[in-house]
Formats: structure tokens, C-alpha cells, sequence
């Protein structure tokens, strides 16, 4: 895969930037596998799954949510998370220099990339970070297996 | 009632001056900033800074907020699936006004930063009556 090209009729420095990021991206995940770019779900919130022994954690980024909105659902090795983010109405006499805050509702379905069990899931909100718990049932934990010696 | 649905916005990562001690990326946070005569308030979002680590710096009309972000993760975890990258927040800004910095308010909660800063006497709008003669 040729990383640079001839210059083509029409050959402008943005597009060249553009493709040069695109192939470098393609570089980079063939290099270190798909975990190290980020996937572009399109869909708010975004969130990042990880696990450990026992666990599947899911996170979310939630800055000034209130918790008691959030609606956590499980369900068929799906989780899904509802609500609405609200920025309070200020004062009509005032002036914005930068808007870039959001206010909207959200409906998220994340496939949980492992079985849960569905009776043992916690959330927790500090900081403005989601993470929900969600225990692994039993019969997939790792084991480790004993070799005996006859 | 807002009926707008939320996109994810990809958060714009920064390249800090200078050589960082911290290692790690920065972000730009999102921020709302409006202004009555009386004061400018600055509104931003840093989801995953506590209030003890959100530092608030202004040197003439120089204002610099940033905020270190405390690592969600446990050590012992894997990451399965990443959808946003983590990291520190800084932000600079220009004021325009001239600020009284003694009595400028913060406060941080959920990951959200409220920052009131009250203008100085002299800056403020005043209304010149004209008088009629």
C-alpha cells in the first residue's frame, strides 16, 4: 500500500491531509488490531466496555446529569441507557459568547460483549462519569485447571 | 420540554505548550459562556475531573481553566471496547472585560464546571444621562 501518491489534476493540500489521515488510520489498526482506533458509533452517549475477572464495566461520559433520570435496562445481552440531559433556562438579559453545550434526550442500546447476569448490575455517577457493573455469571469465569500428577 | 436528541461530539484533543510532566492526551471542553452586566459566567463540561483538580488561572485578562482527570479504570481491567479516549482538560480564553478577581466563584459538580466571574466596577455598562440644558 503506497503511502504517497503523484500529484493528480484537481490535487489539493487538504484532501491530501485527509487521505493521508485515512490511510495512516488504516495503517494503525492493521498494525495494532481495531482495538487501538475508536469505533464512531453515532449514537450518544458514547461509552467504553472493559472487563475484568469478574465484571463487565461500561462507562459513559455524562457531565451534569441527574442521576435519579438515568433509566439502566438489561436486557438479552443488551444494555440500554435512556435519559435526558438538561441545561437550566438562564436569565432573559443575558448574552452568549460560546454555545457549545448540549441539551437533548438520549436512548442508547450497547450489545454487551459478554453474558451478564441481569439480577447483579450496579450504576454509579460521580463526576460526571457513568459506570454501570454488571457481573459475569458463573459458568463463563475463567478457571483454572490443575494438572494432576498420577 | 426539549425534544432534541443528543450526537456524540468527538471530544477535540489539544496540543499542549511545552513539555508536560503528566503524560496523557488534552481535550478541549465544551463550554457555554454568557455574559449580564454585572458578570461573565463560564460553563464547562470535564466529566471525570473531581472538584479538588480543577485549576482556575487568570493573569490579567488571561484565563486559563484545567482540570486532571482521575482514571475511571481500575488497574486489573481490560478494555474491550473503546468508544472516547480519556484525558486532562485545558482551555485558554481572552476576557474582555476586566474581572474582579477577588471575587470570582467556582464550583464543580458532576463533572461540570460553573465559573462566575464578576466584572470590575469600571467595567461595567453605565448609562450617561444627557443633560438638558
Amino acid at each position: 500500500m503506497p503511502i504517497f501518491t503523484f500529484r493528480e489534476p484537481g490535487w489539493s493540500p487538504m484532501q491530501e491531509m485527509e487521505r493521508l489521515q485515512r490511510r495512516m488510520g488504516r495503517l494503525f489498526e492493521e498494525t495494532f488490531g481495531p482495538g487501538m482506533t475508536l469505533r464512531r458509533p453515532g449514537v450518544y452517549p458514547l461509552v467504553n466496555i472493559s472487563e475484568d475477572h469478574d465484571y463487565l464495566y461500561v462507562r459513559a461520559e455524562l457531565p451534569g446529569i441527574n442521576p435519579q433520570e438515568l433509566e439502566i435496562t438489561v436486557h438479552e445481552g443488551n444494555l440500554i441507557l435512556r435519559g435526558e440531559r438538561k441545561i437550566p433556562a438562564e436569565e432573559k438579559n443575558i448574552n452568549y459568547h460560546r454555545r457549545e453545550r448540549e441539551s437533548g434526550y438520549f436512548r442508547r442500546v450497547v450489545s454487551l460483549p459478554a453474558p451478564v447476569n441481569p439480577d447483579k448490575v450496579d450504576a454509579s455517577y460521580k463526576d460526571g462519569i457513568l459506570t454501570v457493573k454488571l457481573a459475569k455469571p458463573e459458568e463463563i469465569k475463567p478457571r483454572v485447571i490443575k494438572v494432576k500428577s498420577a | 420540554m426539549n425534544e432534541k436528541e443528543l450526537t456524540p461530539k468527538h471530544k477535540e484533543e489539544v496540543q499542549a505548550k511545552g513539555e508536560r510532566v503528566r503524560p496523557g492526551r488534552i481535550f478541549l471542553p465544551a463550554v457555554d459562556i454568557f455574559e449580564t452586566p454585572e458578570a461573565l459566567t463560564l460553563v464547562a463540561d470535564m466529566p471525570g475531573v473531581p472538584g479538588d483538580k480543577v485549576t482556575i488561572d487568570i493573569k490579567d485578562n488571561h484565563l486559563v481553566i484545567s482540570g486532571e482527570v482521575s482514571p475511571a479504570q481500575a488497574a486489573g481491567e481490560n478494555m474491550l471496547l473503546q468508544e472516547y479516549h480519556t484525558g486532562d482538560f485545558l482551555r485558554e480564553f481572552q476576557l474582555g472585560s476586566l474581572i474582579d478577581q477577588g471575587r470570582i466563584e467556582a464550583s464543580m459538580k458532576d463533572g461540570v464546571l460553573h465559573l462566575l466571574l464578576p466584572k470590575a466596577e469600571k467595567a461595567k455598562p453605565r448609562k450617561i444621562e444627557v443633560k438638558v440644558g
